[in-house]
């Protein structure tokens, strides 16, 4: 009988421990982030650290941003028109693709593909910094790491990625424009006026603008919570990494749903 | 029977008194004791993973000790607050067994880190004093190589320019001859010695290499499986005839410190199988 029990105990324990464990790890990821929040000052007081770091961050990015955004855009140009075209609104095209890009496409894609190219190299970074004891030499030196490692990068994240979001739709939108207007023959006029009438700057840019903003907190915290929390192995940075970019893109698509329902939908 | 250090309360700038630490069930340092008196190098030796590097933390306040306390001038280091830490660390220098030179940073940076960071100098007396620094160690004229760029020797040398970047009182050396060739070995023990006198520093040197640290250091502690096996000056410890410290001295493979970790009887383990 008590061999019974103890393995029913066993069985809801085995069942309990990863929830436990989660929420351990909810714990420490909260403690972080308002011990990373709480140096933050450092951003005003020094903001070369931060220029630094959005070079890294932003500058280093623009590439993969502009590349995606304009094959985003002619892509969605193609898909659009052929769809629209069959019900006879083929010129609609400019505010159908100006409306994707600024409400959806360009947060949740820039926000993946910073969190892909950025987030990993700052884990990468830092948890590099941890395993060859550059952090413990720094807290030797009574320098504290959070602020003078983490901080710079997270507020240099956090003002890039709405950049970035805002460059990724302006050159998603050419794009569409050039296909739409050079490809397939819509007409200049009609493909702007219709974007202009439809696209509402504060149900739609200025909304799309508060979700890269959600997407830029939570992709650049992951980035230095996992390099700051890594292994200090080479293993443990290369699960950090990969940890990074899995968990950006879940909780960017995560988050996208909820901010959209919230924000379009009026709940 | 151990010789008596010979100073009082006021000359040790560093005491550890009765010290235990454990990492959960696993005991690294048990009732540990000693004392390290101002102006001199002290080296701490043992084994690989016997507790040196934990010593050298706990003085450090980066662990704090179970039982015991670890005194630094006349502050208790484990009572003290962050602020309290940051600023008695201002006062330390280490050195880390890789280096751990800042990556991102040239050698000059590297070395220049601590006084920007901590200080309003105007940027021409950084400029002097980093070269000054630079200078002492032999390198100057590799300010502008990245870390990348440096031999192992050589990455040893900026990292001590950058331990005494603002004259410590106290500097803490993690290995310091770990992986390095003759040549770079003797500079880097020399160095140790040298700018110890010349700053009035006081120096601690973690580290197994018992024969170019018994030739710069003024006293030694030597360590096993968490407690002081043995110390005194160079020449006792040279002169001295306990089986642990001939062991040690004379790099014997066999002795006190067993050859085989413990395991069961051999011929039971293969019959097992």
């Amino acid at each position: 009988m008590s061999d019974y029990l103890q393995r029913v105990s066993g069985f809801f324990q085995a069942l309990g421990r990863p929830v436990t464990e989660q929420l351990v790890a909810l714990g420490r990821a909260a403690r972080f982030f308002v011990e990373v929040i709480l140096a933050s000052g450092i951003c005003l007081r020094r903001p070369g650290l931060v220029v630094r770091e959005m070079y890294f961050i932003g500058v280093m990015s623009l590439v993969i941003i502009l590349v995606s955004g304009l094959f985003v855009g002619l892509v969605l140009g193609l898909q659009m028109y052929d769809t629209l075209e069959r019900f006879g609104s083929g010129d609609i095209v400019g505010m159908v693709v100006a409306l994707s890009l600024v409400r959806e496409l360009g947060p949740v894609l820039s926000a993946l593909l910073i969190s892909s190219r950025a987030g990993s190299a700052v884990t990468a970074e830092i948890g590099l910094m941890k395993t060859t004891e550059q952090l413990t030499a720094m807290e030797m030196m009574a320098i504290q790491p959070v602020a003078r490692v983490v901080a710079p990068r997270f507020c240099a994240g956090i003002l890039s990625v709405p950049l970035l979001t805002a460059i990724f739709n302006v050159v998603g939108i050419f794009g569409g424009y050039l296909v739409a207007v050079h490809l397939l023959g819509v007409d200049t006029g009609t493909f702007w006026s219709q974007m202009e009438s439809a696209v509402d700057f504060r149900m739609d840019v200025v909304n799309g603008f508060i979700k890269s903003v959600f997407f830029a907190v939570a992709i650049i915290f992951i980035a230095v919570f996992q390099g700051f929390h890594a292994t200090a192995t080479a293993e443990g940075v290369s699960l950090a990494t990969t940890q990074t970019v899995v968990k950006s893109a879940l909780v960017v698509l995560g988050m996208d749903f909820v901010l959209t329902a919230f924000m379009f939908r009026g709940i | 029977m151990a010789p008596t250090p010979p100073h009082s309360a006021a000359e040790n700038l560093v005491t550890i008194d009765d010290v235990t630490f454990a990492y959960d069930s696993r005991v690294i340092l048990e009732n540990i004791s000693l004392k390290v008196t101002r102006g001199k190098v002290v080296a701490i030796m043992g084994a690989s993973g016997c507790g040196k590097t934990t010593l050298l933390r706990l003085i450090g306040g980066q662990l704090k000790p179970a039982s015991g306390n670890v005194q630094v001038g006349n502050l208790s280091v484990p009572t003290l607050n962050t602020a309290e830490l940051f600023r008695l660390r201002r006062k330390m220098g280490m050195l880390f067994q890789m280096g751990a030179l800042f990556t991102d940073m040239n050698v000059f940076d590297n070395v220049a880190f601590q006084m920007r960071e901590h200080t309003d100098l105007p940027e021409t007396a950084i400029r002097d004093l980093t070269l000054m620094k630079l200078h002492a160690v032999g390198l100057r004229g590799a300010w502008n190589l990245m870390p990348s760029e440096l031999s192992g020797g050589m990455a040893r040398r900026v990292a001590l320019a950058r331990a005494i970047a603002l004259d410590p009182m106290l500097v803490m050396y993690d290995e310091p001859f770990a992986g390095l060739d003759p040549i770079s070995l003797a500079i880097v023990g020399r160095l140790i010695r040298t700018l110890n006198d010349a700053l009035g520093a006081t120096s601690i040197i973690v580290t197994h290499d018992v024969q170019e640290s018994l030739k710069i250091v003024d006293y030694v502690y030597l360590m096993s499986d968490g407690v002081v096996m043995a110390e005194g000056t160079v020449a006792d410890i040279q002169r001295s005839d306990d089986p642990f410290v001939r062991q040690f001295v004379d790099a014997r493979a066999d002795g006190p410190v067993p050859f085989h970790y413990p395991a069961q009887e051999y011929q039971a383990m293969l019959m097992e199988s």
